[in-house]
């Protein structure tokens, strides 16, 4: 591996690249499908490449391929260059990186059981277990289960002398019930939306989750749902959020503005910009005072946690939000500099073939006093939801609407009747400066969001939210009735 | 880029390494590149090269996949024995159809060497005109100019062998000013029927067009739609229901609607892999020749596509819509899909359907549009890179962005008049593409504005 890694920075440095790194990356995903008692996918992905990224006269070229080859290799390089030179073209302004990176070492995710260690009949017995309960459930149509597993191996190298070597393990899963009747279709999720959870972890997270022991659970409610009543419409209320659509509010409200290339322009014609312009910083209330905010890539679990970015940054915590001040960016070198800072580490690929962008490492809502409990019974009258069903947001991050899987009314301080096709919408800073409740360490979780897009062409990130129930006033709630 | 004979090659390799099991090789090969520009300048660029190799095992009727991307024989040695440890482990699905035997296939005229081989140099120099474009307006351009080849072939131990290539070329801007942005976007399979400049002139206009937007009070309104919101359209459409599996799953806008009239009789829509106005591919990952199928023939529901799996379910015959195999999950999870959507022209110019407008909005693109409810095809999304009010039949003043919340089947139901153009337009999720027209809809819902 070193050969190749040397002979890509050395092709570089004869071109007199102003700067170059190359990534060699190896994955293997693993997919368990079952659906209505057929296994629908079980699947074996292997893909591995090397990308190389070159700065050369202010342009920047990426090129990358699946033959990691000496001579292809050295082609990859100059192809690298050639592409530099075409972007430098008319590039004014110099890149500035900042210090030198020169990280040495080697990372891998802790894990207690390899999940591609076991037979697959092992794995496949969860979710036939899972499959069977939901079945049991009358009414349901479609009954899903899954768990995804990856094992990824990174080198990361570059001509300022960092060579670092990292392993990655992810474990993901899920349950899902759809009902349909009267003209409705139902869905429930466990233990998050989009089909799964996933996690920085081994087979144990897997277990930790006991998808069998909560299926009959989720079948249950999504048949309740089809006659369950429908969301109040068009209604301010108080709104309390369970964890698992708070680090969806988090991601998209929060993660997705304090990237700095976005705030800088260069995603949008794609992703779009962001409402956190520069002279916001260390200035903005973002939120209301029980709102802090942090960015961590070394956080348990977390699908942002690693030992290096792509740039080969460490591993490290960003405060974001502060007492609710917006304080913080995710950052890269060469945008970091831009405001005269370094970089905090936030520069991920997809995979081989895909140059870093800034991307949310694990951006959480840090935990407050509130036991759930308490939150609710401290509610004359409002609506809980939770698990996310739909997600949409403007192209600035002001305007967001959601809607989840399930809702409740709040009545004097108890949780009353289920509500169906609940919904709720707002204007971000005006969102989190009502929230005025956070659920504390013991209702805290880590949630994965493994399907993150951004850039062209596209990349799917998996970041990391902690997040707990949460309470926010006067939300208008009820878009869909 | 893998040639027929290689692909072939290649594919016999895997098959005589899985013994007496049913099989089925797919190579997915690509040489893209693609130039990004923001604030004037180009600010990424980047080119792939790959070739995958996916593997579907059946063992009896139990399956089993795998994939790689390397191709020595240690690593073709690995795919197999994985593709068989998963299949042994599969239970036993009796809907498995064997796989398919040797069949005829059209051959399509969509390669260009040029668009294969278009250097990063020429990319460079035609962004640059557009960036020039733009700042000498006082505006800031940002987009992406991707040129490539990609290709697939389909092999199985029953001795079918399809290969296909293709090229394809996309250039899309978004061009801003202070307080507005407008866009515009081409694609085609031969990047000289793209014409850049006259991209970033539409985007330049609406952008200049847009500065200074009123407030607006969320409420319906007739809109005229730009074909990029028409690609919105269809694009959600099909994901929730054009697709057989949806509709055996009973999540289907297609439920209880089919035979019906759901959409405006002057509304056509059709799935075509065979048509080379489209980015075409003349058959599926499973072999299956690609068939037209037509999804609504005047306003009436005319049934989805299917790939072989759904289409014995249904007791129907496939139409060549298996997906490819590096579709995301959440799409794999989908099923079967239209690759190659048409939606048929009208008559009208976009002017008439603006001069005939009384009072309503010119819409010129959707924005992260999400299903709300699939049962009528609920999406809420933004309005975005410009929206303008019209009022006696010409546009007065820009406004800003507002959301919606409203059926798509609702809205194609609500169709008045459909544009003479029609424009081709990639999807982000590989060489396939739509092309649509122009439209105008007596009323669309909008339920909330933005700052």
């Amino acid at each position: 591996m070193r050969d190749i890694i040397n002979r890509a920075l050395n092709q570089a440095q004869l071109h007199q690249a102003q700067y170059a790194d190359i990534r060699v990356v190896h994955n293997l995903t693993e997919t368990l499908v079952v659906k209505n008692g057929i296994a629908e996918e079980i699947n074996f992905a292997e893909s591995s490449g090397f990308g190389v990224r070159v700065l050369l006269d202010g342009g920047w070229g990426f090129a990358s391929s699946h033959d990691i080859s000496r001579q292809e290799v050295v082609r990859i390089t100059d192809l690298a260059i050639s592409i530099a030179r075409a972007s430098s073209r008319g590039n004014g302004a110099g890149v500035d990186l900042g210090p030198p990176v020169t990280s040495q070492g080697r990372y891998q995710t802790p894990i207690e059981i390899d999940p591609f260690e076991l037979p697959q009949e092992e794995k496949l017995a969860v979710l036939l277990a899972a499959d069977s309960e939901m079945a049991g459930v009358l009414g349901v149509r479609v009954r899903r289960s899954n768990l995804t597993f990856i094992k990824e191996n990174k080198w990361f190298a570059n001509t300022e002398g960092a060579f670092t070597e990292q392993t990655i393990y992810e474990a993901g899963g899920g349950i899902q019930a759809v009902a349909i009747g009267g003209g409705e279709v139902q869905t429930r999720s466990y233990p998050s939306s989009f089909g799964r959870q996933q996690v920085t972890s081994g087979w144990e997270s897997v277990l930790d989750w006991d998808l069998p022991g909560n299926a009959q659970r989720i079948a249950g409610e999504a048949v309740a749902l089809l006659t369950a009543d429908p969301c109040p419409s068009d209604l301010n209320t108080t709104l309390i959020l369970g964890g698992d659509q708070v680090a969806l509010q988090i991601h998209e409200s929060c993660g997705h503005p304090i990237e700095l290339d976005r705030v800088f322009g260069t995603e949008a014609a794609y992703a779009g910009t962001s409402f956190l312009t520069p002279e916001k910083l260390g200035s903005f209330q973002y939120g209301s005072e029980v709102v802090n905010i942090t960015a961590e890539s070394q956080r348990p679990l977390g699908l942002g946690t690693f030992g290096w970015d792509d740039e080969g940054i460490p591993a490290q915590s960003t405060m974001i939000v502060k007492d609710g001040l917006f304080v913080g960016y995710l950052m890269s070198r060469e945008t970091a500099s831009q405001l005269g800072k370094e970089s905090n580490g936030c520069m991920r690929a997809s995979g081989w073939d895909r140059t870093p962008l800034i991307r949310m490492t694990n951006v959480s809502l840090e935990s407050g006093d509130w036991d759930f409990e308490d939150m609710i019974a401290d509610t004359d009258q409002g609506i809980y939801m939770e698990t996310n069903r739909s997600w949409s947001i403007d192209d600035k991050r002001y305007n967001f609407q959601f809607g989840t899987e399930i809702g409740y009314e709040i009545k004097n301080g108890k949780l009353g009747r289920m509500l169906r096709n609940p919904t709720y919408t707002g204007i971000t800073p005006q969102f989190w400066n009502s929230c005025d409740a956070i659920g504390d360490s013991n209702h805290w979780k880590m949630y994965g969001t493994p399907n993150c897009g951004k850039g062209q062409p596209g990349q799917i990130a998996h970041t990391g939210h902690g997040a707990a129930p949460a309470r926010f006033r006067n939300v208008r709630v009820g878009v869909l009735n | 880029m893998l040639e027929h004979q290689q692909a072939q090659e290649l594919s016999q390799r895997v098959l005589k390494r899985v013994g007496e099991d049913q099989a089925e090789v797919v190579l997915i090969f690509k040489e893209h590149a693609l130039t990004r520009f923001a604030n004037n300048t180009i600010h990424q660029n980047v080119s792939e090269v790959n070739l995958t190799v996916y593997l579907r095992l059946l063992h009896g009727k139990r399956l089993g996949l795998a994939s790689t991307n390397r191709q020595d024989s240690a690593a073709l040695d690995e795919l197999v024995a994985r593709a068989r440890t998963n299949a042994q482990a599969s239970p036993e699905d009796p809907d498995h159809p064997d796989l398919i035997k040797p069949k005829e296939y059209s051959s399509l005229d969509c390669f260009d060497q040029s668009t294969a081989s278009y250097p990063p140099q020429e990319r460079a120099d035609q962004v640059g005109i557009v960036c020039r474009i733009a700042q000498e307006k006082g505006l800031n351009a940002s987009g992406a100019f991707s040129t490539g080849a990609s290709g697939i072939s389909v092999a199985n131990t029953n001795g079918v062998f399809a290969y296909h290539k293709l090229t394809d070329a996309d250039f899309q801007t978004t061009v801003m000013s202070e307080d507005s942005s407008g866009r515009a976007q081409a694609s085609a399979w031969r990047v000289s029927e793209l014409d850049p400049e006259s991209i970033g002139w539409e985007a330049v206009r609406k952008a200049e067009r847009g500065r200074n937007p009123k407030d607006i009070k969320p409420a319906e309104y007739p809109v005229v739609l730009d074909p990029y919101v028409t690609d919105d359209l269809l694009h959600m459409l099909n994901l929730y229901g054009m697709g057989g599996q949806t509709v055996l799953d009973g999540r289907s806008w297609m439920n209880n609607r089919l035979g019906e009239m759901a959409m405006s009789p002057v509304v056509n829509i059709w799935d075509d892999g065979l048509d080379s106005e489209g980015m075409p591919m003349p058959f599926d990952a499973e072999g299956v020749p690609k068939q037209k199928v037509d999804l609504v023939r005047q306003g009436e529901v005319k049934g989805p596509v299917y790939d072989r799996y759904t289409a014995k379910k249904a007791d129907e015959s496939s139409t060549g819509h298996a997906i490819p195999p590096y579709f995301p999950s959440f799409v794999r999870a989908i099923g079967p899909i239209g690759l190659n959507l048409f939606m048929a022209p009208g008559k009208a110019s976009l002017e008439e359907m603006i001069a005939s407008t009384e009072r309503g909005l010119y819409i010129t693109r959707f924005w992260y549009t999400r299903l709300v409810h699939p049962s009528d095809c609920i999406i809420t999304g933004m309005t975005r890179d410009g929206v303008f009010m019209i009022e006696n039949g010409e546009i007065v003043y820009p406004v800003k962005n507002l959301r919606f919340t409203q059926s798509y089947l609702e809205a194609l139901n609500n169709v008045e008049l459909i544009g003479r153009e029609t424009l081709l337009l990639k999807s982000e999720f590989g060489s396939h593409a739509k092309r649509v027209p122009a439209l105008k809809l007596s009323s669309f819902k909008f339920t909330g504005v933005t700052v």
